[in-house]
C-alpha cells in the first residue's frame, strides 16, 4: 500500500521528481516515520509528538490547516503502515498546506481506542475549531484544551459516535416516522 | 344516538378547552348510557391531545433563557467563537475593543442574545447564528449548525465508488458539478489511472460554468438580501441559461452525476459550441449591467464597504479559503497555485482585493466570472477530440449498444453496476477549487469495491468560521450583508 510512487500531476505541478522529504529537511521532525503514496508525503508521528510536529511544519512554511478529520480502522486494523508505527484503532488525520511551497503535507496520528484523547492545534490554527468538534462528534475522539469541546452536527443529546465502526447503519429509528399528523 | 356519537370525527378543534365544553353540552343532551361511552372516548382523545401539545423535538428545550439563569457550559456555547480566538486576534477584529471596552460587556445583562435562523429568509438555508447585541451592535455571535445533518459521510462508506458520485452530487447544491469533481479526481488518484485529454477539457468546460452558475446566483440572493430585487430577478436569469445546458448535456439541472470516476458520462451534444458561445457572451454582457445596477451605485457601496472586515493573517489562521481569502489579499487559487486538470494550459488570472471587506467579496466574485468566460473561451477553442472516458471496462461501462451483440460487454456492464471495481488500498487526498474555497476529498480504500471513509473538507464549513471575526462591531442590518457575502451552502456545511 505504502510504495514510493512517483508524483502525479494531480496535486502537485513540480511532481516529475519525487518532493524532498520535510523529515530529511526539518531537525525537529528527526525520527518520525515518512512514507509515499501517490506523490502525498505522509508523516507518522507519534501522539506525544504531534503538536510539537506540527508546530515545526508551521513554522516552516505550512501557515494553514487545511483539513482535519480522524479514521475509525476498527474494521480495517491490517492496514500497512511504515516501519516503527504501530496501528492504532484511530487516526487523526491533519493536512497542512504551505502556500510558498504549494505543497500539501499529511500526517497521521495514532489513537488509542482505550484513551480516545488528542491535544489539540486550536492554538496554532484557530481555523481547526470547527473540524475538531465534528470529530469528537463523530468518532468521539476529545481534544485536551479546546475551548468548546461540544458537540456540531449531532444534536446536543444524542448518544454515540456515528462514523464510528461499531455504530451501526440504520440503528437509530427513524424519528418521524411514527409521529401522528395534526389530525 | 349511539351510532350517531361513534361517528363523530375524534377531534373537533385544536384547543382543549373549548373543544371538551361543545362535546359536554353535546353529552348534556344524550342518556347516561351512552355518557359513560363518550367519556371513556374522550378521555383517550385528550391525551392524545395533550401529548401533542407536549410534544418536545429531540433537540430538547429551544429557547434561550437569561443570562443569569443559564449554566457556565450553555453560556460558553451562546458566546460566541470570537470568545475562543486567542486574545490579540479577538482584540485585533474589533475596532471598538481598544482597552476594556469588549470585556466591559460581558456578563453585565446589558447585551441581548437573539437567534437568526435556522429559519430566516437571509440565512441562505438552516443556518442559525447566535448574536449578542449591544443596542444594534453585535459583538458576540456563533454560527450553530447541523440542522440538515444527514449523515452522507457515513452513507458513502455503503455505496460503491460507482455509486458514490450520486451521493456526493448533492452536498453543495449550488455546484454539483465541482462536486463530482473533487470525488472523481480522488478516486482517480486512488486508482492511479490517466485521463482522455478530451475528458479533461469537458470537465473543465462543465467546472467553469458551474463556477459562473454558482456565483450569479450568490451575486441573485446577495442582492436579494441588500433589497436589489431586480438583482435577483437578473441573476435567476442567467443561472437558467446554464441550466438549460447542463440539462441538455447531463439529463439533468442539478445533481447531475456527470462527471464520474473514469470520465464524464456523455460527450458533449452536437452543437454545443455554439450553445456555449451565446451564454458566455450573454452573460459578457450582463456583466455590465450589474456593474450599472450595483458596483458603482452609492446605496450598495454604503452597505458594503468597510463592512465585515477580514485581513490576511486571520483569514489564513482561520483556513478560510476562496472567495474570502483573496479579497483579503491573498492570491491564492487552487486553479492557478497547485494546477489540476489543465487549467496550466489557459490563460487567466487570480483575483484579489485589497481591504477584505464585503465589497471585495462582492468584486472578487463578479470578476471571477469573468474570468471564467475567459477559460471557457480558450476551452471552446482548444477542445480536443477523443475519448470522453478512459477506455478500461472494469471502471467505465461500455457503450449501450456493445452490450446486444457482446457477452463480454455484458458481463463488464452488470459486474460495474452491481459490484464496481476495486481500488487498492491506501488513502488520498483530493483538492480543488470550487466557487467557495478549496474543496477536498480525503478517501481511504482498503481494497474493497466501496471507501472505506469519505471526508469532505467543505469550504462553507470551515469558511463559517470567520463569520464571528466579520461581524464582530458591526451593525444588526450589516450583519445579513456579511453573512450573505460569505456565501454559505448548508447542504455542505452540514452533509
Amino acid at each position: 500500500m505504502v510504495d514510493e510512487t512517483t508524483a502525479r500531476a494531480v496535486t502537485d505541478p513540480t511532481s516529475d521528481d519525487v518532493p524532498v522529504s520535510l523529515v530529511a529537511e526539518l531537525g525537529e521532525l528527526a525520527g518520525v516515520a515518512v512514507a509515499f503514496f501517490r506523490g502525498d508525503e505522509v508523516l507518522f508521528p507519534p501522539r506525544e509528538r504531534y503538536v510539537a510536529a506540527v508546530a515545526a511544519l508551521k513554522a516552516a512554511g505550512f501557515v494553514m490547516c487545511s483539513d482535519l478529520c480522524a479514521v475509525d480502522y476498527l474494521t480495517h486494523m491490517d492496514r500497512v503502515l511504515p516501519d516503527g508505527v504501530t496501528g492504532e484503532r484511530f487516526e487523526i488525520v491533519v493536512n497542512l498546506l504551505s502556500h510558498s511551497r504549494r505543497r500539501y503535507v499529511r500526517l497521521r496520528v495514532q489513537i488509542p481506542a482505550d484513551d480516545p484523547v488528542a491535544p489539540t492545534l486550536f492554538y496554532l490554527y484557530p481555523g481547526v475549531e470547527n473540524m475538531e468538534r465534528e470529530v469528537y462528534d463523530l468518532f468521539g475522539i476529545v481534544f485536551s484544551d479546546h475551548p468548546d469541546m461540544t458537540r456540531i452536527l449531532m444534536p446536543q443529546d444524542w448518544e454515540g459516535h456515528p462514523l464510528r465502526k461499531d455504530y451501526g447503519v440504520g440503528r437509530v429509528p427513524v424519528q418521524f416516522k411514527e409521529a401522528p399528523g395534526p389530525r | 344516538m349511539s351510532d350517531e356519537m361513534d361517528t363523530r370525527p375524534v377531534a373537533k378543534s385544536w384547543i382543549p378547552g373549548e373543544r371538551g365544553e361543545q362535546d359536554r353540552d353535546a353529552i348534556g343532551a344524550a342518556d347516561d348510557a351512552v355518557v359513560v361511552d363518550v367519556d371513556a372516548g374522550d378521555a383517550v382523545a385528550d391525551e392524545e391531545l395533550e401529548r401533542l401539545f407536549e410534544a418536545e423535538t429531540s433537540e430538547g428545550d429551544q429557547e434561550l433563557t437569561l443570562v443569569e439563569e443559564t449554566d457556565e457550559i450553555e453560556l460558553l456555547i451562546e458566546r460566541g467563537a470570537i470568545l475562543r480566538l486567542p486574545e490579540d486576534a479577538a482584540i485585533a477584529v474589533d475596532p471598538a475593543s481598544q482597552g476594556d471596552a469588549a470585556d466591559a460587556h460581558f456578563g453585565d445583562g446589558e447585551t441581548m442574545i437573539i437567534n437568526l435562523g435556522p429559519q430566516h429568509p437571509s440565512t441562505h438555508g438552516v443556518l442559525r447564528v447566535m448574536l449578542e447585541l449591544q443596542g444594534e451592535t453585535v459583538l458576540r455571535s456563533k454560527p450553530v449548525v447541523g440542522y440538515l445533518h444527514t449523515g452522507m459521510e457515513k452513507t458513502a462508506e455503503e455505496l460503491t465508488y460507482v455509486q458514490g458520485a450520486t451521493n456526493v452530487t448533492r452536498m453543495d447544491y449550488l455546484s454539483p458539478l465541482n462536486n463530482e469533481l473533487a470525488w472523481s479526481l480522488a478516486v482517480e488518484k486512488l486508482l492511479d489511472v490517466e485521463m482522455p485529454a478530451r475528458a479533461t477539457w469537458i470537465r473543465m468546460l462543465m467546472s467553469e460554468l458551474n463556477r459562473i452558475s454558482s456565483h450569479v446566483m450568490w451575486a441573485a440572493t446577495n442582492g436579494m438580501d441588500l433589497a436589489s430585487t431586480t438583482m435577483m430577478i437578473f441573476g435567476f436569469r442567467e443561472r437558467e441559461m446554464i441550466l438549460s445546458f447542463f440539462e441538455k448535456t447531463t439529463g439533468l439541472r442539478m445533481n447531475h452525476n456527470y462527471i464520474r470516476p473514469g470520465g464524464v458520462a456523455a460527450d458533449l451534444p452536437d452543437g454545443w459550441e455554439d450553445d456555449v458561445s451565446v451564454i458566455v457572451d450573454t452573460i459578457a454582457g450582463r456583466l455590465d449591467e450589474y456593474d450599472e445596477l450595483l458596483t458603482g451605485q452609492p446605496i450598495f457601496r454604503e452597505r458594503t464597504e468597510g463592512v465585515g472586515i477580514i485581513g490576511p493573517d486571520l483569514a489564513l489562521a482561520m483556513s478560510a479559503t476562496g472567495p474570502i481569502l483573496r479579497a483579503s489579499g491573498v492570491p491564492w487559487d487552487l486553479r492557478k497555485s497547485m494546477p489540476y486538470l489543465k487549467y496550466d494550459e489557459v490563460d487567466f488570472d487570480v483575483i484579489v482585493g485589497t481591504v477584505g471587506d464585503t465589497f471585495d467579496r462582492y468584486a472578487v466574485r463578479l470578476n471571477e466570472v469573468r474570468e471564467s468566460i475567459r477559460i471557457i473561451r480558450q476551452v471552446v477553442e482548444k477542445m480536443p477530440a477523443g475519448d470522453y472516458k478512459v477506455q478500461d471496462k472494469k471502471i467505465t461501462p461500455p457503450p449501450r449498444a456493445r452490450i446486444d451483440e457482446s457477452m463480454e460487454a455484458l458481463i463488464h456492464h452488470f459486474k460495474l453496476y452491481t459490484r464496481g471495481f476495486e481500488p487498492p488500498a491506501g488513502e488520498v487526498y483530493a483538492s480543488i477549487e470550487s466557487p467557495r474555497g478549496e474543496l477536498g476529498c480525503y478517501i481511504v480504500s482498503n481494497g474493497s469495491n466501496k471507501p472505506y471513509r469519505m471526508h469532505w473538507r467543505g469550504p462553507s464549513f470551515v469558511n463559517l468560521q470567520s463569520v464571528p471575526a466579520l461581524l464582530r462591531g458591526s451593525l444588526l442590518a450589516d450583519a445579513i450583508a456579511i453573512l450573505s457575502s460569505v456565501d454559505p451552502v448548508l447542504g455542505e456545511v452540514d452533509r
